[in-house]
């Protein structure tokens, strides 16, 4: 019978009560007295020379309070990047100032070149209209080939050019790799594109800032994934408020996906114009801001070889990669193509030789950074693509050759220096075969073509690497912080327990799991448990959300600050019931002496904590509360098999997806319902990137796909209902939970199976068609067959 | 974004080019266009309003003329400032004929949009283009040379019409090539 408390059960999450009846308290939500508007006045040209910015007539316009631009920011530092890549020659990254707003050249459509604040949003948009704006055009650099070109224009005139960095990885390997595909019996190669991709959360950014002048206290309310990491980047870097006078709220956020990571610059302005204007300054995105100011997702360009031996087994990769930064350096671009890409590169294969080139490339775009997978979405579909035209150039099962090749003894180093702790790939190839019924496939095939479609069957596998991070690890690969996480666990008089957790809820289901684990561990009921997060005047430290390390992370620290608060109450209990602590145990919310009958209830233990009229004061202190980080030794390493079944319509070239399996091995699950809904989320943004999604500029840098009418999200209908199972699963060996992360897997491990799907659905109608761009939008795919 | 075309204007070659210098003949033929003024050698100042799309908005601007040649070719080009909604650029090589029945207009123009046109407007804007030099066309050649002649009577024959409600004879020439005619010039 399924557990309904506690690790493992499928509670239905506390906070959608709030969020389905309308009580959520999201930033827009957060009106304060006297808040003034700020409407930026941003860029229509992708680069060029602001040669004329007259504000003064905007200036007198009604309701104006201030007008800014950049001469106000002389002295602020500009916007930091979080993450120096060290290129193949050893050399840093070049790294171009970010400033807040515009100084001297544009570099991007969206690019904030003025700020109105005013009594009131209508007014401040008047008065933006009143700025009189003369900016000079100069060539746009928009293509990454041709940025890099020698007599390109340059996006940074103080750079040697648009390369940001030329990385090997790993650079000694290189000639070793050469030598493999010299020797090879078969070589493989696939020149493709990971979409630029727009991250869309249903929420737009907001931000509020807020000053207090008697105590010059600055209060930034933002739609943030780590409220902490903006505290820091923005107190310490961009405006030089000291920790203890700037406060960081993130409260309900409407969904991050990797883009609301990072720290923006209308995040610092409301936070500085609320201390120049002594009043709270509130900006809210419209959609349209957010198309051209949120940072973007993706943009690879790469080219794939795999080399294998007469008997199929893969000998050597290589990949040489042009990865798109967009006009700045977003907070952890640089180690999205690097550091979370060429280190999956192995996969779920045990490929003895890798070498991944990635060049990143300044471009007059919208900065490109992390979005769902950041990184590892780009390895997966590459290597699961360049394996399954292996496959059919080789005229074997691409199954077959997979599990062929799959690392099957763990721990297992791989050559692209990460060492996967544990995993089963037969094991989740085994439960996808299951759920999928391959032995049914022909006779759906010819369903399908009884109405005149083509019916394509797509598989692949992933791997990723999860539960960010490993500090000193990652500080060795360039991270500028350390990516542990902190708890602190407050047990109250009467035995109920709140938990500030560094990581950051905005739509994972924290509130509803994290009590689970902690109901568990102490044998009470989750009601039982608060959690507390996004604030960082009530939480003492976080780094926040993202790369699926909430549990692995954020719930290994609060299992550690719990076995502290356990320790003590075992204590505390060993000396009411004069029994020593080696016998105690805790269990259902009682602590017994092991061999009698003695027992104390856990709220009685707690009271005793904060009443200690019989209390050991000469060990331990009264209260009871405790605080842990936890830095993970490893990566977690997720991963699954997917199995996609599409059908095509020959005459339009329209792509449905019949049937979708995923098989994915998370480890331990806290809550399986939760998990399934992650990987149902992750599954129709991997079909978006595949089928639908494509941000897109012209010639002149002009963002094409701007709204709704030209960028396409999946909707209901695009989607089919999925079989899912993790069922198959081996648990993380380095955290405490067991647990591996699933939050991104399903944007990761899907677009290939669609895309591999759809040239399976050609190629059975004899085109000769070994690959197509996403997105597979019915003209690509007509096109094709043509 | 770029389009090429041509238009057989019934009027002769000197007329067609002075009404391509006219600030009154480009204001009647822009279409919505509110203010037109200015000279061919200073350049003209406009004012349009337009809704491309979702968005609307008012353009101003400025059409500055070069590489004359008359009456023979030369080259429109301009730039529209649309505030909120974005900017509209471009110019147009046009070039005339002699021809069998008037006057021929080659045109070759090459336009592009910025901001909000370009973000919203980005699918429908070729069909905008089109749409716009089509009515700016049909407008001049109704301005030069009166409304265009169904397909048969395109002779010269046809342009003294029937006469219009007031008895008096309707002139199908177009208000600008009665303007131009000495013998009809009004005081």
């Amino acid at each position: 019978m399924p557990k309904d408390h506690g690790i493992g059960a499928a509670q239905t999450r506390r906070e959608d009560v709030r969020f389905l009846t309308g009580q959520g308290n999201y930033t827009d939500d957060i009106n304060l007295k006297g808040q003034a508007y700020v409407h930026f006045l941003r860029s229509d040209v992708a680069h060029g020379k602001i040669a004329k910015l007259d504000t003064s007539a905007a200036a007198a316009m009604p309701g104006v309070v201030r007008i800014f631009t950049s001469a106000d920011f002389e002295g602020v530092g500009g916007l930091p990047c979080g993450w120096q890549v060290t290129d193949k020659h050893g050399e840093p990254m070049q790294e171009p100032a970010h400033p807040i707003i515009a100084s001297g050249k544009v570099r991007h459509v969206g690019e904030i070149v003025a700020a109105v604040v005013a009594e009131s949003l209508p007014q401040a948009r008047d008065a933006a209209e009143a700025i009189e704006l003369d900016i000079e055009e100069l060539p746009p650099v928009v293509d990454m080939k041709a940025a890099l070109e020698a007599g390109s224009a340059k996006v940074h005139d103080d750079l040697t050019s648009n390369l940001c960095y030329d990385w090997g990885f790993v650079e000694e390997n290189k000639g070793a790799v050469e030598e493999a595909f010299g020797k090879a019996a078969h070589v493989t190669t696939l020149e493709l594109v990971n979409n630029r991709l727009i991250a869309n959360p249903m929420e737009p950014r907001v931000a509020v800032g807020d000053y207090t002048r008697h105590s010059d206290e600055s209060t930034l309310y933002t739609t943030s994934q780590n409220p902490h990491v903006i505290r820091l980047l923005m107190g310490a870097f961009v405006l030089g408020i000291p920790e203890h006078k700037l406060r960081v709220v993130a409260p309900d956020v409407g969904g991050g996906f990797g883009t609301k990571i990072f720290h923006y610059a209308e995040e610092a302005f409301c936070t500085f114009a609320a201390k120049a204007c002594n009043r709270a300054v509130k900006w809210t995105s419209t959609r349209s801001e957010a198309f051209m100011s949120d940072a973007h997702g993706r943009d690879h360009v790469t080219t794939i070889q795999l080399a294998l031996d007469e008997n199929n087994n893969f000998t050597a990769l290589r990949t040489d990669t042009l990865a798109n930064m967009g006009a700045y350096l977003s907070t952890f671009a640089p180690s999205v193509p690097t550091w979370l890409h060429g280190t999956l590169m192995a996969g779920n294969y045990k490929t003895p030789l890798i070498y991944v080139n990635v060049k990143a490339v300044f471009t007059n775009t919208v900065p490109v950074d992390a979005y769902r997978g950041a990184g590892r979405p780009e390895a997966t579909y590459q290597l699961e693509r360049v394996i399954d035209k292996a496959a059919r150039e080789l005229g074997v099962d691409p199954i077959a050759l997979r599990r062929q090749n799959f690392v099957t003894e763990f721990p297992y180093a791989t050559p692209v220096a990460v060492e996967y702790d544990t995993g089963d790939y037969h094991g989740t190839m085994d439960a996808l075969e299951r759920m999928a019924d391959f032995a049914g496939f022909e006779a759906r095939r010819k369903e399908s073509e009884a109405k005149g479609k083509l019916r394509g069957l797509g598989v692949n596998c992933y791997i990723e690497a999860c539960g960010i991070a490993p500090s000193n690890l990652v500080g060795q690969l360039g991270a500028r912080a350390g990516l542990y996480e902190s708890a602190t666990v407050r047990v109250n008089a009467t035995g109920g327990l709140v938990v500030m957790t560094g990581s950051h809820s905005h739509g994972q289901g924290h509130e509803t799991t994290f009590p689970q684990v902690i109901a568990e561990m102490i044998g009470i009921d989750e009601s039982m448990v608060e959690i507390v997060h996004g604030d960082t005047s009530k939480v003492p430290m976080g780094m926040g959300t993202y790369g699926s390390r909430s549990l692995a992370v954020g719930g290994s620290a609060m299992v550690r600050a719990a076995e502290k608060i356990i320790n003590k109450t075992k204590k505390i209990a060993a000396h009411l019931m004069e029994a020593s602590e080696a016998d105690i145990e805790l269990k259902d919310g009682a602590f017994s002496v092991a061999g009698t009958d003695k027992s104390v209830a856990w709220g009685d233990v707690c009271l005793a904590a904060y009443v200690p009229h019989n209390y050991p004061l000469e060990d331990i202190e009264p209260g009871l509360e405790e605080t842990a980080f936890y830095d993970p030794s490893n990566f977690t390493y997720p991963s699954g098999a997917y199995a996609c079944e599409v059908e095509v319509d020959p005459e339009t070239g329209k792509v449905t997806i019949e049937r979708f399996a995923a098989a994915d091995d998370f480890g331990n699950v806290v809550n399986p319902m939760i998990v399934e809904g992650q990987v149902h989320g992750g599954i129709a943004q991997g079909v978006g990137q595949a089928l639908l999604e494509g941000c897109v500029y012209d010639e002149n840098g002009q963002l094409l796909s701007a709204s709704y009418m030209d960028y396409a999200m999946p909707r209901a209908d695009d989607l089919p209902f999925y079989s899912v199972d993790h069922s198959s699963a081996t648990p993380c060996t380095h955290n405490p939970l067991g647990v591996k992360g699933c939050g991104e897997a399903g944007a990761i491990g899907s677009p290939p199976s669609v895309v591999n799907a759809v040239v399976d659905a050609l190629q059975s109608a004899g085109k000769n068609v070994t690959h197509i761009d996403m997105p597979l939008t019915p003209a690509r795919v007509w096109a094709a067959m043509q | 974004m770029k389009m090429s075309g041509s238009i057989l204007i019934d009027a002769d070659r000197e007329t067609v080019w002075a009404a391509l210098l006219d600030a009154e003949v480009l204001k009647q033929c822009v279409p919505g266009c509110q203010e037109m003024e200015g000279s061919p050698e200073e350049g003209f100042q406009a004012t349009v309003v337009q809704k491309v799309g979702p968005v609307k908005a008012t353009f101003k601007g400025a059409v500055t003329l070069s590489d004359m040649d008359a009456p023979n070719s030369l080259t429109l080009s301009g730039e529209g400032k649309g505030g909120a909604a974005g900017f509209a650029k471009g110019g147009a090589d046009v070039r005339l004929e002699d021809e069998e029945g008037g006057t021929r207009l080659h045109y070759d123009v090459e336009a592009k949009v910025g901001g909000k046109l370009a973000q919203l407007g980005s699918r429908i804007i070729d069909g905008f283009a089109k749409k716009m030099a089509d009515q700016f066309f049909e407008s001049f050649q109704t301005a030069v040379a009166g409304p265009a002649a169904p397909e048969e009577g395109a002779e010269d024959g046809a342009e003294v019409a029937d006469a219009d409600a007031d008895g008096n004879p309707k002139e199908k020439r177009g208000w600008f090539k009665r303007l131009v005619s000495s013998d009809e010039k009004q005081g």
